[in-house]
């Protein structure tokens, strides 16, 4: 399935299954987690980073049940083809944005995501305690749920963010790598 | 002209301030006051000594924009007010230049010369460094504090900033600095 193909799905989806709600809604709800994740962890980053990612892993493992049923596609050919449908259908119909999919690697078990907009940082600006902006990575709990929805389609993936417009950089990057695929695993045998 | 201009909480608590001066007719954008550097303190003074105005003159309409509601003679300083609807109040200190021949107002002497060039400027009448009581003054004005209230609800949009926090974000401080570039 190409690319294009993938955008259309995502258009057609995003216009005729998918229910609105409003964006500050969103923004200003994640914003209050991520702060209150900050206050109650007394600014411990790396923490908070690692509990947004288990938040996002739990969304993400319910979440693809909700993808699948909305888009009924089948399964994917190759890590190339989930790629584009995480980034043209997935992050399309649930936030109405489609990241960028780019610099593979030669065996193509890794690419980066490039946020050009990213709904969840809108207004956001990061503590200026001279720390956060190197730890905290504001969105993290999108590495989670790209964690939690391919694992329970049989991929093991490591997704983890490089970049954030938020920390001044110029993009706004994610590093999703494929560990392995899950075979099917027979229950142990009784004796 | 130069400008002092705070924010104050509902509460009277300063959660923001900066000093700038005119970019317009040939202005360098550097605050000049006429107090000597060692008073600055002195716009402090006078800017919150407006505030029992403010608190008067908020009642009397239902803008927001209360335009040019005090003076303090001595400094020739005039105060502009704004009021956000939850109470939060921006206020504007404008100091035209000192003209060459008065020295009633403290300022040294060393300081009132280095006005003497820019003091041309009050040749025209109309421009807004020269008459800050003037409708385009005003006008000018208006359009300062709604595009500072603009970037004031976007920042206190952030997640990160508290009801009351003194506002910090550097951000905020260049589009203030880029408000008063474009209309002051």
């Amino acid at each position: 399935m190409s690319t294009t193909k993938a955008s259309r799905i995502g258009e057609e989806l995003w216009k005729t299954r998918v229910d609105k709600i409003n964006a500050e809604l969103v923004t200003l709800t994640y914003g209050t987690i991520v702060a209150q994740l900050c206050q109650d962890y007394d600014s411990d980053y790396n923490e908070v980073n690692k509990q947004l990612d288990k938040m996002g892993y739990n969304i993400g493992m319910r979440l693809i049940e909700d993808f699948l049923a909305k888009s009924n596609v089948g399964r994917c050919a190759n890590f190339r083809e989930t790629a584009d449908m995480i980034a043209k259908v997935g992050f399309k119909i649930f936030l109405n944005i489609s990241p960028t999919v780019t610099n593979w690697t030669s065996d193509n078990n890794q690419f980066s995501l490039i946020f050009e907009e990213n709904p969840l940082a809108d207004f956001v600006e990061l503590p200026d305690d001279g720390r956060a902006q190197d730890e905290l990575w504001f969105s993290n709990i999108f590495c989670g749920v790209l964690r939690g929805a391919l694992e329970m389609v049989q991929m093991q993936i490591e997704a983890h963010f490089v970049s954030d417009v938020l920390r001044g950089d110029d993009t706004t990057e994610m590093r999703v790598s494929l560990v392995r695929y899950i075979e099917d695993e027979m229950p142990p045998e009784e004796e | 002209m130069s400008y002092y201009f705070t924010i104050l909480s509902p509460s009277d608590a300063p959660l923001f301030n900066i000093a700038f001066g005119t970019s317009k007719s040939g202005g360098d954008g550097i605050a000049r006051f006429r107090f000597p550097d060692s008073a600055q303190y002195m716009n402090q003074f006078v800017i919150h000594s407006s505030l029992d105005i403010v608190e008067e003159a908020q009642w009397m309409n239902g803008n927001m924009y209360l335009k040019h509601i005090d003076t303090y003679p001595p400094a020739a300083a005039y105060i502009s007010a704004f009021l956000t609807p939850s109470g939060t109040r921006f206020l504007l200190l404008h100091q035209p230049p000192q003209p060459p021949s008065t020295s009633s107002t403290g300022g040294s002497s060393l300081l009132s010369s280095s006005f003497s060039g820019a003091s041309s400027s009050r040749a025209s009448s109309s421009s807004v460094a020269a008459n800050p009581t003037s409708p385009q003054t005003e006008e000018a004005v208006r359009q300062f504090m709604n595009e500072v209230y603009e970037n004031y609800v976007k920042t206190i949009m952030s997640p990160f900033y508290r009801q009351g926090m003194e506002i910090r974000s550097p951000v905020f401080r260049t589009k203030v600095t880029a408000a008063g570039r474009k209309w002051l």
